[in-house]
């Protein structure tokens, strides 16, 4: 099985402007409602990878929980122009304390 | 442990040895399919981690040269220049069975043949700090593919190992105690009904005897 799907980026301006060249559907929204909305949306039209920044995804955080336990849309976290505040790597440590039991990472 | 509400008979004997049976294969089962997936999840998530390390490395100086270019360039001037994308990344996904949890498999597809065909503007109006984001985004992007497949692995993973650890768990300390217990308790009931019978026949025998040959 295999299907097309395209690539999502969320963030506001200036973080997800320079995606746009490696053609990526950007989307710059910076308020949580219309970013919870946008990621429903895309993922019911057939985007199979979001890349949302950080401070975006703290915005968001219910949308991209329902999204966690489906096969797509891969809903990543990556660090906004302002600086990386770790939110990715901590979900990482949630996932192993989730599988292991405890945080076993490092 | 708390004993099953049955009756003591020998069906429901027999069909809770069955059951007790069948429980003991799939703990069996369940338990070998939680420690593959935890050996698979362990190598993923040492990936994962190595990899988001270098994507994030590698969009903090996309960013940086970002920044820089939007302090000397104007913000209509680079939203411009990003206006109209040449190239087009579409993702072709397939999907690999773990252990029966389903996991994406993306590979990229882009629309022009050159891969490195990714800007989309003159040289001439635009800072040369924007070139530079764009290259690194362009050379970290594969990693960021891998990384969205490797994380959401990752994720699915953790779900289907923390939903076999709890079916395990279950069988090993409720159902399969539960069962044996009520086994035992049928068992025992059973023996018991069996002598009080052998008893009362036995005393039967006595009377009958006493009452037509006076014996003793």
């Amino acid at each position: 099985m295999s299907e097309m799907c395209k690539t999502a980026v969320i963030g506001d301006s200036a973080s997800v402007s320079g995606f746009a060249a490696l053609g990526l559907s950007v989307f710059r929204e910076t308020e949580a409602e219309k970013i919870s909305k946008l990621i429903h949306r895309l993922a019911a039209n057939g985007f199979g990878v979001i890349y949302i920044t950080e401070p975006a995804a703290a915005l968001a955080d219910e949308a991209i929980k329902k999204y966690r336990s489906r096969k797509l849309p891969a809903i990543v976290l990556i660090p906004a122009i302002d600086g990386n505040t770790g939110e990715g790597m901590r979900g990482l440590h949630r996932a192993v304390e989730k599988a292991v039991g405890s945080d076993i990472l490092n | 442990m708390a004993r099953l509400n049955v009756n003591p008979t020998r069906m429901e004997l027999s069909s809770l040895k069955k059951k007790l049976a069948s429980a003991q294969r799939g703990h069996k089962l369940l338990k070998d399919k939680r420690d593959e997936l935890m050996r698979q999840f362990m190598n993923l998530i040492k990936e994962n981690k190595q990899l988001r390390s270098e994507v994030e490395a590698g969009i903090a100086e996309a960013n940086r040269y970002m920044a820089v270019a939007g302090s000397v360039m104007q913000r209509e001037a680079l939203e411009t220049a990003l206006m109209l994308p040449k190239q087009e990344v579409e993702l072709e996904v397939s999907e690999k069975n773990v252990m029966s949890v389903y996991i994406p498999v993306f590979s990229p597809k882009y629309r022009t043949g050159d891969t490195d065909d990714i800007y989309s503007y003159g040289t001439a109006f635009t800072s040369v700090d924007l070139d530079g984001a764009i290259l690194a985004l362009s050379e970290i992007f594969p990693k960021m593919i891998r990384l969205a497949e490797i994380e959401k692995a990752c994720q699915l993973m953790a779900d289907e190992i923390e939903k076999t650890r709890r079916r395990v768990n279950a069988l090993e300390h409720i159902m399969i105690p539960d069962y044996q217990e009520t086994i035992k308790y049928i068992t025992m009931k059973l023996s018991e009904n069996e002598r009080s019978t052998t008893t009362s026949l036995m005393k039967v025998k006595d009377m009958v005897l006493n009452q037509s040959h006076n014996f003793n």
